[in-house]
């Protein structure tokens, strides 16, 4: 009996998840419309759960905005005016790619300087290395020859 | 020597960034809507047949917009705050009912008829007023949370100030705490309301 209640349980969850998903597929008869919306929403961040796209969110607002954006697009509004409206309202937060402005001139500009300075300390280190390695393969001069028997002869024991 | 304090300088400018954005919270999104004018909508008054609202009503008066619905468990929270400050009759407080039945995730909204949403709406939020008090001057009720996508609701609670103009000059989201109304809003309204 018991294993029957949960088998049911299954079964009523299951049919609820589909239909929800069903309810929305209704909508989608446009299949060109569909794919913008698709595109589009892969690029917005839904604001409930930050780290999901718009797209594969099922956060109620998602499906809420969702249905707007499918809305604005048989009114025929392009791609940049849907994602100017959802901007308005929600701010640069929903767009997964940030637009270049002052205050994300770091964001987009700091990799760029991570990486001139670390050219820079790595051009310094190989000339600093070269000269080491010239430094110490140039022949000695006659005077430091000289010497370096000298002292050779000092140390030698016999 | 020299090498290991650059290292160790290194490690806490690491630590330090790490330290502020873990106490960001990342809830808190800053609404392009602060500054801009309220969004305009016309929607029906709770309890009262016939009238609507627009923000259009409010002009000339400080006022606040609060987004709420029966079954958001934050409002809870904050609730008492607001209905003490309704006692005080320091700023009137609109209610914004946001998809008060289609929002509430145990409510299957296929079985509900569609002319049905708007009275049910209706004898929910009420029953939830009387319940824990009304604190609104006036509630109104976004049914299908159009209104709530104009004013870019995410979450509720969400608390609107809005000045005698007409435009929103602060947004909070999350319920609002005594120490919210005390240190952000109410010197916010005072100083507006001069």
């Amino acid at each position: 009996m018991k294993r029957f209640i949960l088998l049911f349980a299954l079964f009523v969850a299951s049919t609820a998840a589909f239909a929800s998903s069903a309810g929305e597929a209704a909508v989608a008869a446009d299949p060109v419309a569909e794919k913008r919306l698709q595109a589009l929403s892969k690029e917005l961040r839904c604001l409930v759960c930050q780290n999901e796209t718009l797209a594969d969110s099922n956060a109620e607002l998602a499906v809420d905005l969702r249905r707007e954006i499918r809305g604005m697009i048989h009114e025929g509004r392009s791609d940049a005016q849907i994602v100017e409206f959802l901007v308005a309202r929600y701010g640069d937060f929903v767009l997964y790619r940030p637009p270049v402005q002052a205050n994300t001139l770091l964001l987009w500009g700091g990799p760029l300087v991570l990486f001139v300075i670390g050219l820079i300390a790595l051009v310094r280190y190989l000339r600093r290395r070269n000269d080491a390695i010239v430094a110490a393969e140039r022949p000695l001069s006659t005077e430091e020859s000289r010497r370096a028997t000298e002292l050779l002869k000092e140390t030698d024991p016999k | 020597m020299n090498r290991y304090y650059w290292i160790l300088g290194a490690f806490a400018a690491l630590v330090v960034l790490l330290a502020v954005g873990l106490n960001l919270n990342p809830r808190e999104v800053p609404s392009p809507l602060v500054g801009k004018p309220a969004p305009d909508f016309k929607l029906a008054v709770l309890g009262q047949p016939g009238q609507t609202l627009s923000p259009a009503d409010m002009k000339g008066k400080v006022w606040l917009l609060n987004v709420w619905a029966s079954w958001c468990v934050s409002c809870r929270q904050e609730h008492p705050v607001l209905v003490e400050l309704a006692r005080q009759q320091i700023v009137p407080v609109i209610g914004l009912n946001y998809k008060e039945v289609r929002g509430d995730g145990e409510i299957d909204m296929r079985r509900i008829p569609a002319e049905q949403e708007v009275p049910l709406a209706s004898r929910r939020a009420e029953a939830w007023l009387n319940d824990h008090g009304n604190p609104y001057t006036l509630t109104a009720m976004d049914i299908d949370g159009r209104v709530g996508i104009d004013y870019g609701v995410y979450g509720v609670p969400e608390t609107y100030v809005i000045d005698k103009t007409g435009v929103i000059r602060l947004k909070h989201t999350g319920p609002i705490s005594p120490d919210v109304l005390s240190g952000k809003i109410l010197p916010l309204v005072g100083e507006l309301s001069k």
